[in-house]
């Protein structure tokens, strides 16, 4: 009986990544492909990474265990974010408290850099910045966040900086950082701000009064930010702001929920997922923006009827050469998402199963 | 390219047709021979130990051959641990002891104070009523009774019933649940001349554990015994677990898993001059413990905390049985307190500590009146009142409100038995402020039928409907940022069709050999499930989707006599489901997450002069973490699991009173295991236990 129930089980492996083709090859496709990372449900340990390549037309799912199988319980709990700078790319995995730099060409694993509880990552002269939720654990009275500053050749923390409570997103303008402050952890006592950070010194010099509960924040190229409230979920909706970075204060406020955008050229493409309380349902809401003028077009990039299945929206990214638009799905968050690429005219080029919550990409040129 | 092909099933699971083959063995072992059900085998002990054993053995074997066991009567599939036979399982808690028994898959996060719930037959762990000497034992926050709190130092006896309890003079609240389990403590039996029982414990072992506990049951009057039970449970929760892709292999402790708990319980128990029963019981259980979290890459160590505090009591009356108007009433009032503490959530005032404190107030009638000798009806009114207060941002202070009204008859033939029921449900959910989920009215119906096929009452065909819902718990409808106060309730409906045959043997060496055996079909309608919002600190209830759940079940036990000196017991459960989940209009063909395919356990045991051997083998399939289809299923596996537990004891008089010792070995094999996945099970352990009864 013994030998029979031993039979049951297979050989612990490592687990082998997936390939398919998703289109025709294009050699001559000037962005080489997108990292998906694939966020993973809190304590499954399943964040995970793909990459869809457009010169070869092959999509590889989960490619991280097969690059790396030395490292332990993988690529961990919960991708927040990814980010590529030079021939490294950085992972955030928040619960997992690590990021891990890995080859951009290999996926193979560099190193790894522990913050507690990190959310995003972005780039400025040779620098990695990293936002982080607590800066400080274990101290009921450090409920505040921190930006680590990470040398990309070193790969060590060179400094850290306090800012506001859960502090989520960041941008570079000029010689500054700006960061969304959500203070999501003590409703409704929620952050308000975007904290200012100026790199030379490493300090937080000033708080930009937005609206509650901050969480995306992007630039565009024309010096203006573009800020993500959440809302309080109950009475005050999600909204979004624009910041001039020139005054550092709010110039403008779009009456539109937005739980995601990515910023391309002049357009800043955004999606909404808001629970309606009185209705008792997500809302999920598709809307494109002229940043250079600062409207709201017309305009959508699902024009082909496919948003109706997308259940729920959670990552987005544009080609900056084709303006291919690539939308992620979450689907019902307990089985694999999927991601969705549109044409310029919001055509559905392809459709492919990703991991479990496809949320963050990183083009590769 | 690896694509990936949807395997056949047969070739998915290569154990099915060892687990066939294991079952082929039992069904022929047993009927080449044996005999005296597991139960009568197990009460033997005591008379092994006297001088005279020999003849007491043999009395007691044909007294308990006269006695009617209830799987012979009851309609509804019924399972039964009781006695020496539960004891002598390697099982802590209640939780250990319900792994043997078919259609229950036990959720253990690991450890002495891992949360410990069961899902019955692929329902969900909110689909199952526990009752605790007759009473529900309520959480209406979660709807979840951590079974791991029940220590089987004072339990005598642990049924489980699909469907319903076979009986209709039941309290209007044992209609309302898909699947109930009855926990039945320690209940006092005095010989003649006898006053006074003690009866000590002391149980030590592996993870750092000592256990003393206390049972104290006194003869008050020739009609009121009292009985006091106490026990105190300390373990680390240190344990060793291990992980490997071949590639790495990594061995970590696990931390923050200890757990220090207290439970005592007080009760009287009487008999009034007209043959009335009645009973009145305190309970008190306090503990803290850690909160051990999921093992993942980079994060092993954990700090939650947590700390309880329940409290219940509870008093039931029950008039003669034997009259043909007979009534029972219950009363209970239960207070649960929470502690939650997360150092690792800091918020403006500190360390995210909440707090949760629920009250319940239950009272029920219960009228049966026998029409016929053949035919009785039942009426039965349950009056419940929840209520939930959290220190939580946003927190509406829900009261909810229950009246339940049961009516049920029997028609009870020489052959026949034909049971219906309706139970109407009334809800009210009051909110101090903001949205409540206001009332709900339901009607749901269960019919039962059985035909005995021999006179003998050995074998039984059965067949049983139910159509029943769970409530959406205190926190789907109401915690901050995830309650959705619009969710239905969600349904069930359930189709079984088996047979039981179970007979005792007169002078053979086979004494009693049963089988039982159940095909079913189950549908779960608007499943409550959490998902996460736009973050993962905003999850949302919805309901989503049905899940369609196929299944077949089979339970064999023989009992053995093979001399006056040698008993031996054998066991054998095996469980087959298919649960698909479906969701707008996409059917996932994989099991839904943690049903194996094949599940089942074998249960050896033998007495010998002063000795008991124990051995049993507890073995869950190939299972999905998650829903799963054809592309990804291969990363969604959970390893199959299969432990291997010995245990002997011996028994002995010291001071002319009855000792037994005993040692445990559990996970023979030192298999690496996870139940959920990412909560490691604990490798090879070990527990010694000392009982000395005065």
């Amino acid at each position: 009986m013994v030998l029979l129930a031993a039979s049951c089980r297979k050989a612990p492996q490592v687990i082998p990544e997936q390939v398919e083709r998703f289109a025709d090859p294009d050699p001559s496709s000037q962005v080489k492909g997108i990292y998906l990372l694939n966020e993973g449900n809190m304590n499954m340990n399943k964040a995970s990474l793909d990459f869809v390549n457009f010169r070869t037309g092959i999509y590889q799912r989960n490619i991280y265990n097969q690059a790396n199988p030395s490292v332990t319980k993988g690529l961990g709990d919960v991708g927040n974010d990814i980010g590529i700078y030079g021939s490294k790319m950085y992972v955030v995995v928040n619960i997992s408290n690590k990021v891990e730099v890995l080859d951009v060409k290999t996926v193979k694993k560099i190193a790894q850099i522990d913050i507690t509880n990190c959310r995003y990552v972005t780039f400025h002269k040779g620098k990695a910045y990293v936002s982080a939720y607590l800066g400080k654990v274990g101290d009921p009275k450090a409920p505040n966040g921190i930006v680590a500053e990470i040398d990309t050749a070193s790969l060590q923390i060179n400094r850290k900086v306090t800012v506001g409570r859960q502090p989520e997103e960041m941008a570079i303008v000029g010689e500054k950082l700006y960061i969304a402050n959500s203070g999501g952890y003590s409703p409704p006592d929620y952050e308000r701000t975007v904290s200012v950070i100026d790199l030379a010194s490493f300090t937080e010099i000033k708080r930009i009064d937005v609206a509650i509960n901050l969480d995306r924040l992007k630039a565009d190229k024309y010096g203006d930010l573009y800020v993500t409230s959440r809302g309080d979920y109950y009475t005050i909706p999600s909204k979004l702001f624009v910041i001039d970075t020139q005054t550092d204060a709010v110039k403008k406020t779009f009456d539109i929920a937005a739980s995601n955008l990515w910023i391309d050229d002049d357009t800043a493409y955004i999606y909404s997922t808001e629970w309606s309380y009185p209705q008792q349902k997500n809302v999920i809401t598709y809307a494109m923006l002229n940043v250079k003028d600062e409207t709201v077009l017309n305009s959508r990039f699902i024009t082909d009827g496919t948003d109706k299945s997308i259940v729920v929206p959670y990552g987005i990214a544009v080609n900056p050469f084709t303006k291919d638009v690539f939308v992620t799905d979450a689907g019902n968050y307990v089985a694999a998402g999927k991601i969705y690429c549109f044409d310029k005219t919001g055509k559905m080029k392809w459709q492919k199963e990703g991991g479990d919550i496809p949320a963050h990409m990183a083009f590769v040129y | 390219m690896k694509l990936t092909v949807r395997q056949t099933f047969a070739t998915r699971n290569g154990c099915i047709k060892g687990l066939l083959w294991l079952v082929s063995i039992g069904i022929t072992t047993a009927c080449n021979c044996l005999q005296v059900s597991a139960q009568s085998l197990a009460h033997k002990k005591d008379s092994i130990q006297t001088d005279s054993a020999r003849i007491n053995h043999l009395k007691q074997v044909d007294i308990r051959a006269a006695k009617t066991d209830i799987r012979n009567t009851s309609p509804t599939p019924v399972q039964v641990l009781k006695g020496e036979q539960l004891q002598r399982l390697n099982s802590f808690s209640v939780a250990d002891a319900l792994r043997f028994f078919t259609g229950v898959q036990l959720k253990d996060y690991g450890g002495v104070g891992g949360l410990k719930t069961i899902n019955v037959r692929s329902l969900g762990t909110n689909h199952v009523a526990v009752f605790y000497d007759g009473v529900q034992l309520g959480n209406a926050q979660n709807g979840q009774v951590d079974l791991g709190r029940f220590s089987l130092d004072n339990i005598d006896e642990v049924d489980l019933y699909n469907g319903q309890k076979s009986d209709i003079f039941q309290a209007a609240r044992s209609f309302s649940a898909a699947n109930s389990i009855y926990l039945q403590s320690a209940k006092p039996k005095f010989a003649a001349g006898e006053h006074t029982h003690i009866r000590f414990s002391y149980k030590t072992g592996s993870m750092g554990l000592a256990n003393p506990s206390l049972l104290w049951q006194q003869k008050l009057s020739n009609k009121i015994t009292s009985a006091i039970s106490a026990e105190w449970v300390r373990s680390d929760g240190r344990y060793k677990f291990r992980y490997t892709n071949s590639v790495y292999d990594t061995t970590a402790v696990r931390n923050n898993g200890d757990i220090d708990a207290y439970r005592i319980e007080a009760g009287l128990k009487g008999n009034t001059a007209d043959s009335a029963a009645w009973d009145i019981k305190g309970y008190s259980y306090v503990s803290e413990r850690g909160l051990p979290g999921a093992i993942v890459s980079n994060k092993f160590n954990y700090s939650q905390r947590q700390w309880d505090r329940d409290q219940f009591i509870q008093a039931n009356y029950e008039s003669n049985i034997r009259n043909r108007y007979s009534f029972k009433a219950i009363a209970k009032y239960s207070s649960n307190y929470e502690r939650y503490l997360d150092p690792e959530f800091v918020t403006t005032t500190g360390f995210q500590d909440n707090r949760f404190y629920q009250h319940e107030l239950y009272t029920s009638i219960a009228n049966r009146y026998r029409i016929l000798p053949v035919w009785e009806t039942a009426l039965s009114a349950d009056f419940q009142m929840n209520n939930l207060d959290a220190n939580l941002y946003h927190f509406p202070y829900p009261t909810r409100y229950t009246k339940l009204v049961s009516l049920a008859s029997q028609l009870k033939l020489r052959q026949f038995n034909i049971q219906a029921s309706l139970l109407a449900t009334y809800i009210d959910d009051k909110v101090k402020v903001f949205t409540g989920a206001g009332r709900k009215t339901a009607y749901t119906p269960t019919v039962t039928a059985a035909w005995r096929v021999l006179n003998n009452n050995d074998l039984m065909f059965r067949a049983f409907y139910k159509n029943i819902f769970r409530l959406p718990t205190f926190n789907d409808l109401y915690y901050t940022v995830i309650g959705t106060t619009s969710l239905r309730p969600e349904y069930t409906k359930q189709y079984d069709a088996g047979f039981t045959y179970n007979h005792q043997f007169k002078n053979r060496s086979l004494a009693s050999f049963s089988v039982q055996a159940d095909v079913y079909y189950n549908q779960v309608k608007d499943k409550i499930v959490a998902i996460p919002g736009a973050n993962l600190y905003r999850w949302i209830m919805y309901n989503v989707g049905d899940v369609h759940v196929k299944g077949a079940e089979i339970n064999i036990q023989s009992g053995w006599n093979i001399s006056g000196e040698l008993i031996l017991t054998a066991g054998l459960n095996y469980t087959y489901q298919q649960a698909f989940y479906k969701d707008g209009g996409v059917t996932f063909h994989y099991n839904i997450p943690y049903i194996p395919y094949n599940s089942g356990s074998v249960t050896l045991g033998a007495d010998y002069r002063k000795f008991q051997f124990n051995y049993s083998y507890i073995y869950t399939g190939l299972r999905y973490n998650e829903l799963s289809n054809d592309l990804n299923h291969s990363n969604n596996e959970v390893e199959p699991w299969y432990t291997h537990d010995l245990s002997a004891s011996y028994l002995t008089k010291i001071y002319k009173r009855n000792t037994k010792f005993t040692i445990e070995v559990n996970n023979l094999l030192n298999q690496d295991r996870e139940v959920i996945s990412n909560f490691p099970m604990p490798r090879r352990f070990y527990r010694f236990k000392l009982s000395y009864t005065i």
